[in-house]
Formats: C-alpha cells, structure tokens, sequence
C-alpha cells in the first residue's frame, strides 16, 4: 500500500520539488538577503539598526519617505474622486453609458503610467497645452505636474480603475432584496445608503483602495520619468546605481517597501475576510436602479467625459508626441512626421526583439509553473503542497527595485559556466526577474481554471484506464487550456512593459527590453520623439494582449454555459 | 477468511472487513460484502451512510481503506484506479466537454491501445446499443440529460469492465425519464449479465431495479436481502423506517390468562402477537396492514380491534393515510380510495384492525 501511494505521488513530488527550489532562488534567497544586508552593519557585518537610524536621521530620506506616503494616499484619494460617480451611475440607474464606464475601466490599464508620463508633461505641465490655453483664455494656469502633483496625477489616471472595478463589483453584488427589505423596515435616503449599501460595499472599496496604494507607494518609473527623485522607490534605484550595491540605504528602503507593501495586502485580505458580501440570489440581481431625467442625464453624460478625456490624455499626448516634430511651448506641436517610427525601426528594433523574447519566455514560464502548481495544490496530497501557493503569491508583495536589488546583490558573485559572466549581468536573469513578478497573475489564472474542473471528470479518466500523467495530458490540460491560455496572454502583456526590476538588471543596451528603451529615449529632449513612438508600440502590444486575453476569457464563458453536465453537480 | 473466499468462489464482489476513514472521521466501519455474479445490487442509505463512499472505494477513489475487495477472486485492493477494470458511471455523468460522444466513448479502448479499426466497430456497436448513434459527433454540451446518461453509460460498458459501477446515476434526470432510465438500465444488465452496484437513497429506485440490496447507515450496513425481504422482514428499527411509512409502538411482551402472548403498549392498549418466539420493547407494522371502520356504538374491543380517533388524514391520490390516535399512541393507516366510497373525518371515532401476521417485534 504505501509503496504504491509512493509511486503515484512521485512524480508531483519531483515537480513540487522543483518548484521549490525555483521560488526560494529567485524569490526567497534575494529578498531575505535583502532583509539580511539592510540589518548589517556595513563595515563589520553585525546585526543592528543602525542603517535604519541613519535612514531616518537624514532629512533628504525623512523627506522621500514622507513624499511617498502622501503621493500614495493622495493618489487613492483622487481615484476614488473619479470612481465613485462612475460606480455609482452603472449599478443604481438604467443608463447608457455603462459600455462607456466599462471601458473607461480598461483604457488606463493598458498604458504603464510611465509611458505615458512625459506626454502629460507636455499636455498639462507648466508650459502645457492646458495651461497655455488656460492662461490665454482665463489668465490664470494650474500646478497639474508641479512636482508630486505630477506624480499624483499621473498615478490616479492610471490606477482609478482597481478602485472602480472593485466597488462596482461590490455593489452589483448586493442584491434589491437588501435594500428592499431596509425599505420595508422604514429605512430610506441616507438612512439606507448609510447603514445598508456603504457597509455592504466597503470590503470591495478598501480591497481596491489598498491595492493602489502600494502600486503607486512601490512605482519606480513614474517619478524617475517626472524627474522626482525625492521618493522611496527612486531613492533606492539612485543609491544602488551611483553608490553601489554595497551602500546599505537601498535596501533600508526596499525592507520599508516590502513592509508597506505587506501591510496594505494585510489590510485588503482582512477587508474582504468573512465579509463573502455577494448576496446576490437567483432572480435577484443588483441594487433597485432608476431611469435617469434629462437634466440629470446631460449632468452624468458631462461627469463621463470629462473622466473619458482624462483618461485619453496620455494615449492622446503619446500618439501627439510621437508624430510630432518639435513640440515646445505650444498647444499642439509644430508639425506631424514620421520621423521618429523610422528612428525606432532602424535603430531601436533590438528593444522591440528583446521585448518579445523576454515577455515571451517569461510568460511560458509563468504558465508551466502556474499549471504545475495549481495542480500539485488541488489534485494532489503531497505534505506542504499549499506553500507552493503561498510562495509564488508571495511575490505580490515584492516591490520590482527589490527584486532588482536583491538579484544584483545575490547573483553578481554567481558565474555562469561557459559564457563565464555573472549571472546578475546575463540577460536570462531579467527573464526570470519578470517570470516571477508575473507569476502570482498567471498563477491565479490557472487555479481558478483548476477550480472550475469538476473532479469527477479526472476520475472518469482513471476508471477508463488512463494512468495519472494520461489523464493530465487528455483530460487537465486541454480542459484548463483556456484559463492558460489567457494567463499567457496577460503574463506576456504586462511583462512587455515590466521596467522597474529590469531598470537594474539591463547590464548592456544591447539586452535592453522596450519599457528601458523608452526609459533611455525620454531623458533627453531629442529623444522623446522616438520614445513616444515606442511608447505606442508598447501600448498596441499591451492593447492587443488584453483584448485577446479577454476574448479567450469570453469564449471560456461560453463554452461553460453551453456544458451543463458540470454545472449540474449537485 | 480463505474459506470464506473459496465458499464465494462464484462472488463476482467480495469485501472484507473494510475500514476507511476521512481523517478522524470513521465513514465505513468493518464492511463485509459478497455480490454473486451477474447479480444487480444496490447499496441504500440515506446521504452520509457511507453508500458512494463503498463505492468510490471499490473503484479506487478516496481515502485508501484497510481490509480487501475482491473482485472474481482478485484482491484489488492495491491496485490503482485505472489498473481495477471496473466500470463506474458517476453521478454527474463526467462526460469531456472538450471531445465528442465518439471521442468520449473511445477514450477507454484507447487507453487500453485496441487498434483504431476495432475501436470504431465496438464503439458503434455500443452506441447502437443505446440507441444513440447518430449522435456520435455531437458534443456533450449539446446532449439532453437522459442522452448525457446513455452516453455515459456507453462509455463504460465498452470497455467490457467486470463490474459495473453506478453512482446515483438518475439523481440528475427528471421524474418521468428517471423511471424509463432505471427500467433501461435494468434490461441492459439482464441482457449483458453483468455485476452491477447501483448507489441510490431512493427505496423505490432500489426496489425496481435490484436483486439484493444492502441497507447502509452510518458506515454500517444494516441488512442484506432481497427488496420485499426487507420491507416486510425488516430487522431494526433503522431499516424498517427507511423503506416507507411505518408504526412504531413502544410497550413490553406479556401473556394473557390463555397463555397467548400479548403485547401492552406503553399507553395500555393490549395487542396479540402470533410470533412466540421473538423479543422486544417495540412492536412495528406497516400502514397498509391496518384495518380501518367506523366504530359500532357499544361494541367492544375483540381480536385485535383498537377503538381510537382520526386526528389527521392525507389525501395521497390511490390511498388515504389516516393518523389515528389510540389511547396516545399515534397510529397511521393507509386506505384504499375509491370512487364513491366514505371517507373517514378528523374527529371521527373508529376501529382499527391490525393484521396478526403483519406484526413484528423488534429491539431498540
């Protein structure tokens, strides 16, 4: 008996194995050694705390810490301003505009905030089309991208629909029969929305709310490209490239990231634990919603617009600059070319193949473990299985100029055999540095896939003859293909414009990827022109991937609600 | 234990003391089980007895079990899943959404590497069998239930398998196709011959298909035999409520002046026994083997006549069930309707008449 469970559990034993040892070398090792060299003193080695006192006696660190925290709150601040109208029109009136909300909720995600940033200079910075139409028509200007407002600004448009998403979610899972029977108890108006719908929809809310804190807390790009270095995540990136990988203030600031970081995961797992708020029943279906009037109509239809242009601004700054000829000081540039499309396809194209191949790679990689894992959690019984998933989740919380950090620190003293370079410098490492900063994505993808496969369909298998791996292969793999599939594609879109990690760990131009090239074009005035143009290619590779994706997501739809025998289990 | 195996030589089931547990939950608590050859059975229980659970284990899935199962005289206990050749036809059908009714059905031959030439003959030949061939190319999803079922089916009785699983297979059919299912299933098995447990909680799904059947109740099995075996003869309390309406009266044995042994309910109501030799606090019997008229104002109790009054009735289409207390002890009697015939009202004071025969005397 146990010599037989032996033999059936071996072979996910090898694989949980491997897995293993993957996530604790890439994932583990560097960040507690990160943890590890931030406790150290940095002359004798010793345990202390004396990087962390010199951290906070230091005004310029005082001040960027202080920055990020208030960038980061201000930013929830603002994209909750913009979702809460746009949630609150879908789920409580009949309304046209829904489609228009929906993509509202998509437009910004495919665009890294960062690609769009100086195009949001040019649109609303102090010498900005809005400003100078502003001050010719009224006289007046506003700071939109002074300093951390640019920032803010940038973040909010890009971020806003984690939140709206979440709460219109939350909302349109609370059923009519909730507030209908708050009505017929006697409560109404403010009443109702106070003691009923607010605390119904707060869960989703703050599960949103707290993710875009540590996105922005966290962002690298963003700031660099506005040229606001007194944050914590380009305070980190700037020690460890000038100082060096011995200066101990980098990773100080990154044990703070992983920290923050944590802490709002935390706060978004205990917002949601054991508030399952999906009251929703059969036949019921969303909050009481009411046609519109006219006049309030026309009001809800100006508020979209408004957002929608927002929204569009760094798409539409983006494609301005990157077919325009000299834009200075003007409300539109001087003239359109196609200049700066030939500057990126005669001399940038190695970005563009790097970019394919890393995304590519990365985002393979991301879907076998993915599978991997969510198998060897759901189907089998290996002892410490869910640590697997804990693992490679784990990475959420792990901040890109972390994972840089602690590769550079780990891995500069490793030398690959053959080549003989050190594997921090190798190009396969940013492929790994991005396989598991998207892991955690691709692996939710897979487990929800696994989730929805009824059991009793592997056991058919089994009792038909079919050994475990056959039943993998005909059986798990084709039935879950759309769940990879799609964890593929979003994998490989986000992964194109991956910078913060790879901002580090590029050694040489020559393995840069796409988001490091538009990084490089956009710090000098003449560069901008080409970095926006490749800037659009990022975007149409995002773009093209999240449709995609979301295609392959829909016919999955489909395809299960046209198979009943699964549903039907009782 | 061997010569029990060899007494069995003719089993096409046996198991042996079978333990299992999910956890520290004990679910199968020393089975022991023969099933003859050919022989149709069913396991009945009501949900959490232990019934798919046995089942599951004979196939090879869910927790390993202690003890063994032997099939035509083979200790399968070791063997995996797909190495046990017993055929199981799950409850949600487990049809592929991904492969067509052909591509479904094939799967096991495949597996078991016929060539392709033979495959396509044998999986024709049992899609003709239930009837369902023009439909080979179409896929799961477009299948009605009641063909979902065929096709399942199907895809096990092709792969000759020596016993043949069925777990609730018409839980998930309406009322009217899960009676037409069960009589196919049966003539299926009559015509192949094949060893067949079928799980149900449904006594009367159990009744019209089986040979025997074993009753099962918190991982115990309560009673092997033929269906009407245990509906008359049932030989606890747990069996005899489970298979249809029954009454339960508590009191104790005794014998009359005439040395004829008597029962007194708790209550007082004195009823004859014809059995001499059984035991027990409780007397049972079936509603149907109870006697109903309008009591005769003046006559008195005589045989087994109990005066009592209507409390409760329920119309049920063929009978009326009548609840009727006897001195407290509350009695039901089932009536046949007819047309035309008087029917008894809540109030209304009667006779009952229990039928000696009809009466047994139970433990518990």
């Amino acid at each position: 008996m146990a010599l037989r469970l032996a033999g059936v559990q071996r072979g996910p034993a090898v694989v949980g194995l491997l897995i293993a040892i993957f996530l604790l070398l890439f994932l583990l090792i560097p960040v507690g050694k990160v943890i590890v060299v931030a406790f150290q003193h940095p002359a004798t080695g010793e345990a202390t705390i004396v990087n962390f006192l010199d951290f906070f006696n230091n005004s310029l660190f005082r001040e960027s810490f202080a920055n990020s925290f208030y960038v980061a709150a201000m930013s929830v601040l603002v994209a909750s301003i913009i979702s809460m109208p746009l949630a609150y029109f879908t789920t409580r009136f009949n309304f046209g505009g829904t489609a228009l909300i929906q993509t509202l909720g998509i437009i910004p995600l495919i665009m890294p905030p960062f690609v769009g940033a100086v195009a949001m200079q040019l649109l609303f910075g102090e010498n900005g089309s809005v400003n100078l139409l502003l001050d010719e028509w009224f006289g007046f200007t506003l700071p939109f991208m002074e300093g951390l407002n640019g920032v803010i600004f940038v973040e909010s448009i890009h971020y806003f629909p984690f939140i709206l998403i979440n709460l219109s979610a939350a909302l349109g899972n609370i059923d009519r029969a909730m507030e209908e029977s708050a009505q017929n108890l006697g409560a109404n108006g403010l009443r109702l929305f106070r003691r009923i719908v607010f605390p119904l929809a707060m869960p989703g809310y703050v599960a949103g709310a707290a993710l875009v804190f540590i996105k922005v807390f966290d962002d690298l790009g963003t700031p660099l490209l506005l040229n606001v270095n007194t944050m914590l995540a380009p305070q980190a990136y700037l020690r460890v490239s000038s100082i060096g990988i011995s200066d101990p203030m980098g990773y100080v600031i990154s044990v703070i990231l992983v920290g923050f970081s944590l802490l709002s995961l935390w706060i978004s797992l205990m917002a949601l634990k054991g508030k399952d708020y999906a009251t929703v029943q059969k036949g019921g279906g969303g909050l009481m919603k009411r046609d519109l009037r006219t006049w309030e109509k026309a009001g809800s239809y100006a508020v979209i617009i408004f957002i929608l242009l927002l929204v569009l601004s760094p798409h539409f700054g983006l494609l301005l600059l990157s077919f325009g000829t000299i834009w200075s000081f003007a409300v539109l540039p001087d003239a359109f070319t196609l200049a700066h499309y030939a500057t990126v396809f005669s001399t940038a194209t190695q970005y563009i193949v790097n970019t394919l191949w890393y995304a590519g790679l990365a985002a393979l990689l991301d879907v076998i473990l993915g599978t991997a894992i969510a198998y060897v959690v759901w189907r089998t019984e290996l002892v410490g299985r869910r640590w697997l998933d804990y693992g490679a989740t784990a990475a959420l919380a792990v901040p890109g100029v972390v994972i840089g950090i602690g590769y550079l620190r780990t891995f500069h003293g490793v030398n690959v055999p053959l080549i003989d370079q050190p594997l921090a410098s190798w190009w396969v490492i940013i492929v790994v540095a991005i396989t598991i900063r998207r892991l955690p994505y691709a692996l939710r993808s897979c487990i929800a896939a696994i989730q929805q496969l009824s059991v009793s369909l592997e056991e058919a298998a089994e009792n038909l003859g079919a050994t475990k791996a056959r039943t993998v292969w005909r059986v798990v793999i084709p039935l879950m293909s759309g769940g990879i599939l799609a964890g593929f594609v979003t994998s490989f879109a986000t992964a194109a414009v991956e910078l913060s990690a790879t901002l580090m760990l590029v050694a040489r131009e020559s393995d840069a990827p796409l988001a490091y090239g538009i990084y490089e074009f956009m710090q000098s005035a003449a560069g901008r022109g080409p970095g926006a143009a490749l800037g659009v290619v990022a975007v149409l590779f995002v773009g093209i991937g999240a449709y995609v994706s979301h295609l392959i997501i829909e016919r999955g739809k489909y395809a299960r609600s046209a198979k009943s025998i699964v549903a039907e289990e009782s | 234990m061997t010569t029990q195996v060899q007494q069995n030589a003719e089993a096409g089931v046996v198991i042996e003391n079978l333990n299992l547990s999910f956890g520290n939950t004990h679910v199968l608590k020393g089975v022991n089980l023969s099933i003859h050859q050919g022989e149709f059975f069913a396991f009945l229980g009501p949900s959490g007895s232990g019934k798919s659970t046995l089942l599951r284990a004979i196939a090879g899935f869910g927790p390993t079990p202690s003890g063994r199962i032997l099939i035509e005289g083979r200790d399968i206990a070791d063997l995996t899943p797909w190495q046990r050749d017993v055929g199981m036809v799950f409850q949600t059908y487990a049809l592929w959404p991904h492969m067509t009714v052909r591509r479904n059905v094939a799967f096991g031959l495949e597996e078991r590497k016929i060539p392709r030439k033979e495959i396509n003959e044998r999986v024709d030949r049992v899609l003709e069998m239930v009837g369902l061939l023009k439909l080979a190319d179409r896929r799961p999803s477009q299948l009605s239930g009641g063909q979902q079922q065929r096709i399942a089916l199907a895809r096990t009785l092709v792969v000759e398998p020596k016993v043949l699983l069925l777990d609730e297979p018409l839980s998930n059919l309406d009322a009217n196709l899960r009676i037409q299912m069960r009589r196919e299933i049966r003539e299926l098995q009559q015509k192949l011959k094949l060893t067949t447990i079928f799980v149900t909680h449904d006594q009367e799904e159990a009744n019209t298909t089986s040979d025997r059947m074993a009753v099962l109740d918190q991982g115990v099995i309560q009673q092997i035999g033929s269906p009407m075996d245990l509906y008359d003869k049932p030989d606890n309390l747990f069996v005899a409520k489970f298979l249809g309406a029954t009454n339960i009266i508590q009191g104790t044995v005794m014998r009359d002046s005439a040395d004829q042994r008597m029962f007194r309910t708790d209550s007082g109501t004195v009823i004859p026994l014809v059995d001499d030799t059984a035991v027990g606090g409780k007397i049972v019997f079936r509603p149907q083997n109870v006697e109903i008229r309008s009591a005769v104002a003046g006559a008195g109790v005589e045989g087994t006549g109990l005066s009592g009054v209507v409390h409760h009735t329920e119309f049920l289409g063929s009978i009326i069930r009548y609840g009727v207390d006897v001195n407290g002890d509350d009695v039901l009697v089932d009536h046949t309707h007819r047309y035309g015939e008087s029917v008894f009202r809540t109030g209304d004071r009667v006779e009952l008449t229990i039928a000696p025969e009809g009466i047994l005397l139970l433990e518990g």
